[in-house]
C-alpha cells in the first residue's frame, strides 16, 4: 500500500486555479473512520470525479465539501474560502457561488419547476420578477425542459427531476456545480444525454462540475479527472485521469472497479 | 465572476447600444428594467466590450436586442454562451393551459368527480368489511402485534392530552353555567346537565377529534408514504393484501380504543366538574348521586357506542386517505389534511344521525 493512492495521467494538466481544494479530510461518525487524508484539488472548467464502490463515503465528502458536514480532520475550500469556517453574509455569499444538485432531484414538490428555479434568483439577486422568469425559462432550456415550465416534481420523470435539479442549480450561474449521481437510476439514453449536458455547460459556460458517481460509463464520457476512494482503505486510493486509470492502473480494486470485476 | 469584474452598464448612440462590464447573475439586477427601456427600437447591440456574459447576462442581452437587433463585437466565449442561451429560449414553452369548461360542463365533471371518490371511498368500505368477516373466520390472517401497537400509540398515548382536555372542559362547563344557573337558583343541577352532555355528545365528539388530529393524520401520513414509496405495490406483488395487512389493524384499533378514550374524557370531565361544585360549596356525595340519578346506564352505553363508530370511521378515512395518496411530499400532506377534515366532518355528520337515531328510538 506504500506507492497508494496511485497517480496518473496528470503531467499535462496544471493546477493553477483551484476552485475546490481538501486538504488531508477525514470524516468520522463516532468511532467509525469513514476516510482519512483525502487531498485533491479541482480546477476552473474541468470535471472532476469522485468514485467508489457502495458505502465508501462519496456522497459524505460531497456534503462535506459543501459545507453541511464538518471534517473530523483536515480543511477544504471553496475559491480560497473556507465554507466551513465562513458565517453570516460571507457564508451566504459563498453559497451563491455553488450549486448543488441532489441525487433525488430534491425538488420542492409545491413549485413548479420555473418556481423552483426562481427561488434562488428570487433570494441572491435583485432582479425584477418578470427577469427572474426569463432568467428561469434559459436555465430550463439549458437543460431541454422548456416545455415542462408549469408543471410540479410530482408529475415529471426521474431523467427529468435530475435535468431540473440541475437547472436549479445552475440557476445563478455558479461557478461550480456539485452532482450527487446525476446517471444514477436513469436509462442509458436519457444517462448519455445527461453527460453530453454536463460536457457542453463546462465547456461553453466554463463551469466546474464536481461529481460523485459509481457510473462507469459516466465517469468515462465526463471526467476529466477523479479520485477513487476505497471502504477497506477508508481513504484515496487512486487519483487522475479516468481513462488511464481504466488502462493502466495497478492497485487491485481500482482494477477490479474499471473491468468490472469482482474482486 | 470575480468581485472586482468591471460594473456592467449601457450607452446609447443613435440606433446603437454599447454594453459594457460583467454581465452576471449577480450585478445585472438593477440594469434590467433601465437597459430594456433603452433597447426600444435599437438596430445593433455592440458587446466588444462585454467582459463576462453568463447565462442570465445572456438572457437580458437577448430580451434587449429582441428579433431585430444585431449583435456585434462578441468574443468567443460570449458567442458560446448567448448561442447556447438562444437555443435555449427558442425550444417550445408550455401549451398555455386548456380553457376552463363553461358552468354546465364544470358541474357536470365535479359531479362525475366526487361520484367516483364516493364510489372509491364505499368499495374501500365494503373491501374492509370483507375482509373484516375473513379475519373472523381466519384470525390468524390478523397481525396481532401490529395492532397491540396501533392500540397503544391511538389509546394509551392519548391518555394524557384526553385527561387534560377532559378536565378543562368539565371546569370550563360547569364554571360558565354556574353563573346562569344562579339566578334561578339551580346551581345544584350542575352536575346533572354537565354529566349527560358529556356521556351523550362532548365526550364521543372531544375524544373524535382527538383521534382524528392524533392519530386519523398519523395514518394517513404513514400510509401515504408507504404508497409513495411503493411498498403498498411490493404488498400486493407479494400476494399480500395491503388492506388486510395495513388497514384492517388500524380500524379494529380505532374501534377499540374510541370508547375508552371516550370514557377516560367523560371522568375527567366529572373530575372537573367536581372541582368547580367544591369551589361553590358542594359536597362530593351531592355530585355523586346527582350523576348516578341522571347519567343513566343508557345515556352512557350511547356514548360509547357512538365511540366505537366514530373510532372506526375515522381510521377508515385515514386509511383510505393514506392508500390513495398521490406522488411526492405534496401528497402526503393532502392526505393527512383529509385525514383531519374528513374524519371530523364524517364524525359530526354521523352525531347528526346518531342524535336522530337515538330520539326516534327514544332511548
Amino acid at each position: 500500500m506504500a506507492d497508494y493512492p496511485e497517480v496518473l495521467g496528470l503531467q499535462t494538466r496544471s493546477l493553477r486555479e483551484p476552485v475546490v481544494e481538501a486538504e488531508g479530510i477525514a470524516m468520522a461518525f463516532g468511532t467509525n473512520t469513514l476516510f482519512r487524508d483525502v487531498t485533491f484539488q479541482v480546477e476552473r472548467g474541468e470535471v472532476f470525479v469522485i468514485l467508489g464502490g457502495s458505502g465508501c463515503g462519496k456522497s459524505t465528502l460531497l456534503k462535506l465539501l459543501i459545507g453541511l458536514y464538518q471534517p473530523t480532520a483536515g480543511q477544504s475550500r471553496i475559491l480560497g474560502q473556507n465554507l466551513q469556517a465562513s458565517t453570516g453574509r460571507k457564508r451566504q455569499a459563498l453559497l451563491a457561488k455553488l450549486g448543488v444538485m441532489w441525487q433525488s432531484g430534491a425538488l420542492f414538490g409545491s413549485m413548479t419547476l420555473l418556481e423552483n428555479i426562481m427561488l434562488p434568483l428570487e433570494e441572491h439577486t435583485t432582479l425584477p420578477p418578470q427577469a427572474r422568469e426569463e432568467v428561469a425559462r434559459v436555465k430550463l432550456g439549458l437543460v431541454g425542459l422548456s416545455d415542462a415550465a408549469d408543471r410540479l416534481p410530482g408529475e415529471i420523470s426521474g431523467g427529468m427531476a435530475k435535468r431540473a435539479g440541475i437547472a436549479r442549480a445552475m440557476a445563478l450561474d455558479p461557478p461550480v456545480l456539485f452532482l450527487d449521481e446525476p446517471s444514477a437510476g436513469l436509462d442509458p439514453i436519457t444517462s448519455a444525454g445527461l453527460d453530453q449536458l454536463i460536457k457542453d455547460l463546462a465547456r461553453d459556460l466554463g463551469t466546474t462540475f464536481v461529481v460523485v458517481t459509481h457510473e462507469l460509463q459516466s465517469i468515462l464520457a465526463i471526467g476529466d479527472r477523479c479520485i477513487m476512494l476505497d471502504k477497506e482503505a477508508k481513504g484515496m486510493i487512486a487519483e487522475g485521469d479516468p481513462r488511464e486509470l481504466r488502462d493502466h492502473a495497478t492497485h487491485p480494486t481500482v482494477r477490479a472497479f474499471f473491468r468490472r470485476e469482482a474482486i | 465572476m470575480s468581485d472586482d469584474a468591471e460594473a456592467p452598464g449601457f450607452a446609447r448612440d443613435g440606433n446603437r447600444l454599447a454594453l459594457h462590464g460583467a454581465l452576471t447573475t449577480e450585478r445585472i439586477g438593477d440594469l434590467w428594467n433601465p437597459l430594456l427601456k433603452a433597447a426600444r427600437g435599437v438596430a445593433v447591440v455592440d458587446l466588444s466590450r462585454v467582459s463576462a456574459l453568463d447565462t442570465s447576462g445572456a438572457a437580458l442581452v437577448l430580451a434587449a436586442g429582441g428579433e431585430a437587433a444585431r449583435l456585434e463585437g462578441a468574443g468567443q466565449g460570449v458567442s458560446a454562451v448567448l448561442e447556447r442561451a438562444r437555443d435555449a429560449l427558442a425550444a417550445p414553452r408550455p401549451r398555455p393551459a386548456a380553457r376552463r369548461l363553461p358552468f354546465v360542463a364544470s358541474l357536470g365533471a365535479w359531479t362525475v368527480g366526487h361520484g367516483r371518490t364516493l364510489r372509491d371511498g364505499l368499495g374501500f368500505l365494503g373491501e374492509a368489511l370483507v375482509l373484516s368477516l375473513a379475519v373472523l373466520r381466519h384470525p390468524r390472517r390478523l397481525r396481532l402485534n401490529d395492532l397491540l401497537r396501533h392500540v397503544d400509540e391511538a389509546g394509551l398515548r392519548a391518555f394524557p392530552l384526553t385527561i387534560l382536555l377532559g378536565t378543562l372542559i368539565g371546569v370550563i362547563l360547569a364554571f360558565q353555567s354556574s353563573a346562569s344557573l344562579s339566578a334561578f337558583g339551580a346551581q345544584s343541577y350542575i352536575p346533572a346537565m354537565v354529566g349527560v352532555i358529556m356521556a351523550r355528545e362532548l365526550g364521543p365528539l372531544i375524544a373524535a377529534v382527538i383521534l382524528a388530529g392524533r392519530t386519523g393524520s398519523a395514518y394517513a401520513a404513514e400510509l401515504g408514504t408507504m404508497t409513495v414509496n411503493e411498498e403498498v405495490d411490493a404488498l400486493r406483488v407479494m400476494g399480500v393484501e395491503p388492506v388486510a395487512m395495513l388497514v384492517l389493524p388500524r380500524l379494529i384499533a380505532g374501534m377499540l380504543v374510541m370508547p375508552v378514550l371516550t370514557l377516560v374524557m367523560n371522568l375527567s370531565g366529572f373530575v372537573g366538574m367536581g372541582i368547580i361544585m367544591n369551589m361553590l360549596g358542594y359536597s362530593v356525595p351531592l355530585v355523586t348521586s346527582q350523576l348516578q340519578q341522571w347519567v343513566t346506564l343508557g345515556t352512557l352505553g350511547g356514548g360509547l357506542l357512538k365511540a366505537a363508530v366514530f373510532g372506526l370511521v375515522i381510521a377508515g378515512i385515514g386509511c383510505r386517505a393514506g392508500l390513495s395518496a398521490g406522488r411526492g411530499p405534496r401528497a402526503v400532506g393532502d392526505a393527512a389534511t383529509a385525514a383531519v377534515v374528513g374524519g371530523i366532518v364524517a364524525t359530526v355528520l354521523l352525531d347528526g344521525i346518531f342524535a336522530v337515531l337515538f330520539f326516534r328510538m327514544s332511548w
